[in-house]
């Protein structure tokens, strides 16, 4: 019964969208499309595909992730006892709350449909120089250092703003170092990071984050996570090409020696 | 002497059945392989912090196992969906667009995509009922069922109407061959200086929106779309003109959701 419900939620997502393309594609474009049975065919495996997806996502992982959150952000868990912090919050009582952050993170972009998609077009298109495990790994990469480095925000109360304006002026900086070629996709990769996995868990870190730690709201500080994992990706993946670059760079250098 | 006896020239062996059989299932399980590799990092973290960290058992085994098959499953389904559907009709629309020549039935088609698919998202809705609450609280509109309803529908439009703007000039973009850096610096710079005067409430729901909008279903007809408008005009690099709708996406909401906090 929980299958249908999630498939008739896909349905009302998926839709709209089937008629935008199918309106223009018959009234603006008057074009028949290619092999149609073939693409039908590909879109109920796409329906079928996300329903059954999220549907496991929701059996399998998101119960205990989401318990999984509450319990190490919980008091009890972080100071040993119930008898909360005595004294202001030490950002180092939360070492393993990090940890769970970046690793959570890393985990649940590497299993992100949609990046999966943006790095198969990414692998064509540039002829295989761009692997697709590896863009989804430096993405992940980004994402974990960024989830990390937004509970770390959390912890320690700083303003939001300082973080992802510091953020941008690292992106700046690479923009005009970086091959050209990496950039558009660099930032493509800022965009997709956060879906179907990565959101339900990450906002339960922050919520239960906010809400354990005296002084912090969980509706004011709980957002901006989902920030981090857009804002560092751009910054891994062109460091990722910049490393390649460089090293490609150093090689040739020796062999002219 | 016919020539397969030749004990001088080593011939390659015809391929027997079972191989081709199992050729063709290695083929056939590959996708499988594929999306397995891409869970076993969040099963290792779970059970590492279940098990060593917070020191208790999983919980429900059985059930446990019978949903990473589902979403092995659905991973695997979906990206041979991809390959069938989404990514060629994204791509045949581009061509087909270049073919007929209107750059405004291309701009309003982009915008259509862009708005149709980010109304309805549900994460968008959660958002934006999130940040009714917020203000509600703060006291920016007033705490009754209707305002609160309001706000958020408003803001749900606001957002849309970001992605859909956003698609707009994302693909006017590739048609022109413009430099994406420019145009995604500039915005970002916007947002920067946005945030010193929007209201301190909304600035974490507006940074967040951005990440919120591209579903699934969305980011690989977009990038299709891009990337077959880049192949189709004449003088147009796929990887440098094709790829940076996404990133559009996902920057024009933070402006103008912003822009809606200071106005509202």
């Amino acid at each position: 019964m929980h299958f249908g419900a999630t498939l008739l939620t896909m349905l009302r997502d998926v839709l709209p969208i089937a008629a935008i393309l199918f309106g223009f594609q018959a009234l603006v474009l008057r074009r028949k499309i290619k092999d149609p049975a073939r693409v039908a065919m590909g879109m109920i495996l796409v329906l079928l595909g996300l329903t059954l997806f999220l549907e496991g996502l929701e059996m399998a992982l998101f119960p205990v992730g989401r318990l999984m959150a509450q319990q190490l952000t919980a008091p009890e868990f972080i100071y040993d006892s119930a008898a909360a912090a005595v004294g202001p919050v030490q950002w180092f009582d939360f070492l393993w709350i990090y940890a769970f952050a970046a690793a959570i993170g890393f985990a649940t972009t590497v299993a992100e449909p949609a990046l999966m998609a943006v790095a198969i077009k990414a692998n064509q298109v540039s002829g295989g120089t761009i692997t697709v495990r590896g863009l989804r790994y430096a993405v992940a990469f980004g994402v974990a250092v960024g989830v990390a480095v937004g509970a770390f925000r959390i912890v320690t109360g700083t303003p939001l703003h300082w973080f992802i304006i510091s953020g941008y002026v690292v992106v700046i900086i690479q923009t005009i170092s970086a091959p050209k070629l990496i950039i558009p996709l660099a930032f493509d990769s800022g965009g997709v990071t956060t879906s179907t996995v990565t959101v339900p868990l990450v906002a339960a870190l922050g919520l239960g984050l906010a809400e354990t730690i005296p002084g912090r709201s969980p509706i004011l500080d709980g957002f901006g996570l989902i920030a981090f994992a857009s804002l560092f990706p751009i910054i891994a993946v062109m460091g990722y090409a910049q490393i390649g670059d460089w090293r490609a760079n150093r090689l040739k250098r020796r062999l002219e020696q | 002497m016919h020539p397969a006896d030749n004990p001088l020239v080593s011939h390659p062996r015809k391929a027997g059945r079972l191989k081709v059989i199992w050729h063709k299932l290695k083929k056939a399980v590959e996708p499988l392989t594929d999306s397995a590799l891409a869970l076993v990092p969040i099963v290792l973290v779970i059970a590492f912090f279940q098990l060593l960290v917070l020191k208790q058992p999983i919980p429900n085994m059985g059930q446990m196992m019978w949903g990473l098959l589902q979403v092995l499953l659905g991973l695997a389904l979906f990206v041979r969906g991809l390959q069938m559907a989404l990514f060629p009709i994204g791509e045949e629309m581009a061509y087909n667009f270049v073919r007929k020549g209107n750059l405004w039935w291309l701009l309003v088609f982009a915008f259509a995509l862009g708005f149709g698919t980010t109304v309805a998202e549900p994460a968008l809705i959660a958002i934006s009922e999130e940040a009714a609450r917020i203000a509600a609280a703060g006291q920016v509109i007033a705490s009754s069922a209707e305002a609160q309803s309001n706000y958020a529908i408003g803001l749900r439009l606001t957002v849309a109407l970001a992605v859909g703007i956003a698609l707009v000039v994302g693909v006017f973009r590739i048609l022109k061959g413009w430099p994406v850096q420019y145009l995604i610096l500039g915005g970002y710079f916007g947002v920067v200086i946005m945030t010193f005067f929007a209201p301190p409430e909304i600035v974490g729901i507006a940074y967040d929106s951005g990440g919120v909008t591209t579903s699934t279903v969305t980011v690989p007809l977009v990038t299709a779309l891009g990337i077959g408008l880049a192949h189709t005009i004449h003088g147009r690099d796929p990887l440098i003109d094709g790829f940076g709708l996404i990133a559009f996406a996902s920057l024009t909401p933070m402006i103008f959701v912003m822009a809606f906090g200071m106005l509202y």
